[in-house]
């Protein structure tokens, strides 16, 4: 039985049609944390984060205060807000930022105000049509409501926030490319070290980068405490996570679960949640975080929804998605498409990835669509050893960013787990589901 | 002389202020110029240029990495039909199909009357109502052949027009105005802001 004692902590006004309106906002206990915050030190502000050992939500997983807090000793000059939501399967900041605008905007004006930092961005993917007016409409209200501009209700503290599109690039959602973008210029990962932005950010000055998720958890953290969101989960995964899930499930969707108490099984088969298998088939694998992670098989079914619990069996909770394939899906197709999409996105800097994705996609579409080879299959395994050597997780980097590293998961996955249906495919001259 | 219209113009101005350097506004700039033209033509590139103190061949350079960005004319919708994983798994490739033939062009091309583009797209985001339609990236929400069919005809009736404005114009809110946190003021609170953390860590030691 899935545990759904916990509060909705990013998703309680998910229930109101038109929650994303100042005034539904305001009804529901609006801009009262940002009134509290700024009667508080930022360092006590940015304490309260901390004590809630917020997990970055994005994909990482940093603990977001100790982002902040390696700022501490250098004035930090730009929040950007990474919206660039692109890992496949992952929909949960599209919602954020749809449906709870304000949410998002109070949380980064809390953020700046415990950083000191004057001018934010929100950086959000080009796709997102409706939440960029959504958004911007929420910044809109926040500055005739007194809540951003000058002396911020009555304060000693100021703030802009602009809203600025990105134009259709997954690997903008890696935060150096992301700054890149931001100052105008292809969406080019930077070369590491220096491996964090408050280091070298926007226009090489310390800045800070955090999640849709994280920055929208902020309210609730200085409304109540940074020990009571400490208190939900168990481990490093303290609160309760936006789930995605989609696939072969009955229920898809966007749902906000407590952390570490519920299992993937909970998650895919509760009928407040997933509901189960469509046409109540067997589920067949699972992919635990984002097509970057390695996939996982039924027996991994009652493992629980928590970062560390993912990484010790070898893959990652990462963005938040969950993708359900069942008996009928075909998993040689599923790798092509998501080796296909690593071969389109790669941005083209570094050998491994740009050169290594493309082969890789066309041997996974000869063995797919007819004329694969039953060598095809190692020579697979070992395209993939070239761009992450060994084939570890996490794993060894030749690339500049972490895109390159990520295409072997699914491809190494489907080989180790379904060996049988790539030698059928080879053998068949095709896709035997057709 | 401007090639873009004066609202465009003040737009693109009003854009560059907001950052700290002009160069910032590009991909924003980009998207105002694609509202104007439908797609980004050699006069566009070479305002924004202008404006953002870039030369036109970086402009292009820039434009040309992002999938948002058309260096030929597209049609007045701009179709997006998503295959990726999760859109896949709900028959997403065999969805493709259906709305080339519908539309009358194949993946990459635009119809005979210029109306639509058909692209095939990576993942939009929107999983739980697989596959993915995005017309001119409004969702459309048509998970099924006949209500993909039926959008089509609405928009070729018109119908839909308060819901899909023309290809290139992404954002139909306007920011309400420019900077409010006047640069002295700023300047002015984070020396105050630092002044007083150094005092407090001094009071705790």
């Amino acid at each position: 039985m899935a545990s759904l004692d916990a509060p909705r902590i990013v998703s309680s006004r998910r229930d109101f049609t038109d929650s994303f309106t100042l005034t539904r906002y305001l009804e529901t206990g609006g801009y009262v944390a940002l009134r509290k915050a700024l009667t508080m030190f930022p360092e006590a502000v940015a304490g309260e984060v901390d004590a809630a050992s917020l997990l970055g939500r994005g994909g990482a997983g940093f603990p977001a205060g100790r982002k902040w807090s390696m700022l501490r000793k250098s004035p930090i000059s730009y929040l950007v807000v990474n919206g660039d939501e692109s890992e496949p399967a992952t929909f949960k900041d599209h919602y954020l930022v749809e449906r709870d605008p304000h949410q998002l905007v109070e949380g980064v004006i809390i953020a700046s105000y415990a950083l000191q930092v004057n001018q934010a961005f929100i950086f959000m993917r080009g796709e997102f049509a409706l939440g960029l007016e959504r958004v911007q409409q929420a910044v809109n209200d926040a500055y005739a409501h007194g809540a951003l501009g000058s002396k911020i209700f009555g304060s000693d503290f100021s703030l802009d926030i602009v809203v600025h599109p990105g134009a259709g690039a997954y690997i903008c959602g890696e935060e150096t490319s992301l700054i890149e973008a931001l100052e105008g210029k292809r969406g080019f990962p930077r070369i590491k070290p220096p491996f964090f932005p408050a280091v070298t950010g926007l226009y090489g000055e310390p800045t800070v980068v955090n999640n849709v998720e994280t920055m929208s958890n902020l309210p609730w953290i200085v409304n109540n405490g940074g020990a009571a969101f400490a208190a939900l989960g168990a481990g490093r995964s303290t609160g309760t996570r936006l789930f995605a899930l989609a696939g072969r499930v009955k229920n898809p969707g966007v749902y906000e679960i407590e952390m570490v108490k519920n299992t993937f099984r909970d998650l895919i088969y509760d009928p407040k949640l997933g509901g189960g298998i469509i046409g109540d088939k067997q589920i067949k694998a699972f992919i635990p975080g984002g097509v970057s992670a390695p996939w996982f098989g039924p027996e991994l079914l009652d493992l629980p929804l928590g970062q560390d619990e993912v990484a010790g069996e070898g893959s990652m909770l990462g963005s938040g998605s969950i993708v359900v394939m069942d008996e009928t899906s075909c998993v040689v197709r599923a790798t092509w498409r998501i080796t296909k999409f690593f071969s389109r996105e790669s941005c083209g800097q570094c050998t491994p990835c740009r050169e290594g994705s493309g082969w890789i996609e066309r041997a996974m579409y000869r063995i797919e669509h007819g004329g694969g080879r039953m060598e095809d299959i190692d020579l697979l395994l070992d395209l993939c050893d070239n761009i992450a050597p060994g084939l570890t997780w996490p794993p060894q980097q030749t690339t500049i960013c972490v895109l390159g590293p990520s295409i072997p998961s699914s491809v190494h996955s489907a080989i180790k787990m379904f060996r049988d249906d790539f030698v059928a495919h080879v053998e068949h001259g095709g896709c035997p589901h057709e | 002389m401007s090639h873009f219209r004066s609202d465009i113009r003040q737009r693109a101005e009003e854009l560059v202020a907001l950052y700290p350097r002009p160069r910032s506004a590009m991909l924003p700039m980009l998207h105002l110029a694609q509202e104007q033209d439908g797609y980004l033509s050699d006069e566009g590139i070479a305002e924004v240029a202008e404006l953002t103190g870039t030369t036109p061949a970086e402009v292009r350079g820039t434009a040309s990495f992002y999938d948002m960005f058309h260096l030929e004319p597209v049609g007045k919708y701009v179709v997006g039909v998503c295959t990726n994983i999760a859109c896949l798994l709900a028959g997403g490739e065999e969805f493709l199909e259906h709305a080339s033939t519908k539309l009358g062009c194949s993946v990459g091309s635009t119809s005979e009357d210029g109306l639509f583009t058909l692209e095939e797209t990576e993942c939009l985001a929107d999983c739980d109502r697989a596959p993915v339609v995005q017309v001119n990236h409004r969702y459309m929400r048509t998970t099924t052949p006949e209500a993909f069919d039926t959008m089509v005809d609405d928009l070729r009736a018109g119908k839909l027009d308060h819901d899909v404005p023309p290809h290139g114009t992404l954002i139909r809110v306007r920011r309400s105005a420019g900077l409010r946190a006047p640069r002295q003021e700023v300047a002015d609170q984070r020396v105050a802001a630092k002044a007083a953390r150094e005092a407090r860590a001094e009071e705790t030691k």
